[in-house]
């Protein structure tokens, strides 16, 4: 296990690597999204207070999580390179930046959407909302830190650094609907309960769009990440190889 | 259900419809830039070997 590690730390063999897991993740999404789509826009029944206005939680909820969950993973690859000084963890965090920032945007923008029919307001300041704004602004600051240097190691320190203090505001989103009562709602979807607020017609749906979300994450990180190390070893024999064999 | 009700959505069709399309657009975006980076990286690799070998 060990070995298997210290050999992906090298960035050729990240590389490759990759790309054989890309397919794995690539197609799944596909077949997830299709059928995640079509039993929350058609099979789900329609929720008898909000109508068919809740169909935006097929969205907003996963692309919600994903926002803090591709943070973590940020996080996480950020600690590594600064404990290990491992570069495919650099990379790794790099690529995580932008589909993080996406998905917090989206986040944002079906959230906004949904509470303007239901709330009767676009935006809030509710403790919910700002502090997701405020995790779209740590994402864009790191990506800003980063073009900001024009070391890439170098950049990774100062990186890596933003992304570890960032880490407290997760806990923020995460309790906030239970620490201040404001606008937003509880959590509809709980792990540790046996008795779920939603029912299983619309939970369903909702947690296959949310494997289906996960899913295109893996593919989109993989990507990125074969992107940058080609940008970084471009110099190399093997990058060279690789260009002509494609 | 008939097809102009889905498409509907009881009256919410603009915001049901609108995060949708946004999420298709984010997503697939979000897809595509690597693959033309990656077409793009490639070029520029060519024309850098290219450069050594002149030299």
């Amino acid at each position: 296990m060990f070995q298997f590690i210290t050999k992906l730390a090298s960035l050729r063999n990240f590389y490759f690597f990759c790309g054989k897991l890309l397919p794995w993740f690539a197609w799944p999404t596909l077949i997830l999204m299709v059928v995640g789509l079509y039993w929350g826009l058609v099979e789900a029944p329609a929720d008898y207070q909000q109508k068919d206005s809740y169909r935006i939680i097929f969205i907003h909820v996963p692309a919600a999580w994903m926002s803090m969950f591709v943070y973590l993973v940020m996080a996480l690859s950020a600690a590594a390179s600064m404990i290990w000084k491992t570069k495919a963890s650099e990379v790794v965090a790099n690529s995580c930046a932008p589909i993080g920032a996406a998905f917090t945007f989206l986040a944002l923008a079906t959230g906004s959407l949904w509470g303007k029919p239901m709330w009767g307001t676009w935006w809030e300041w509710d403790a919910r909302l700002t502090s997701e704004l405020v995790l779209l602004f740590l994402y864009l600051g790191y990506m800003a830190l980063q073009s900001a240097f024009e070391d890439k190691r170098t950049a990774a320190r100062a990186t890596s650094i933003l992304a570890i203090v960032g880490v407290v505001n997760i806990p923020i989103i995460h309790y906030s609907v239970e620490w201040w009562f404001t606008l937003h709602q509880g959590p509809t979807v709980q792990v540790m309960k046996d008795k779920q607020a939603m029912d299983t017609s619309m939970l369903i749906p909702l947690m296959i769009m949310a494997t289906a979300f996960k899913f295109y994450f893996a593919t989109v990180l993989l990507m990125f990440s074969r992107n940058e190390v080609l940008e970084r070893e471009s110099h190399t024999k093997w990058v060279q190889e690789e260009r002509e064999r494609l | 259900m008939t097809l102009s009700e889905f498409f509907y959505m009881d009256g919410y069709y603009l915001y049901v419809w609108v995060s949708y399309g946004l999420a298709l657009v984010v997503m697939l975006a979000l897809f595509v830039s690597p693959i033309r980076r990656k077409r793009q990286l490639l070029k520029q690799l060519g024309r850098k070997k290219k450069r050594g070998q002149r030299i």
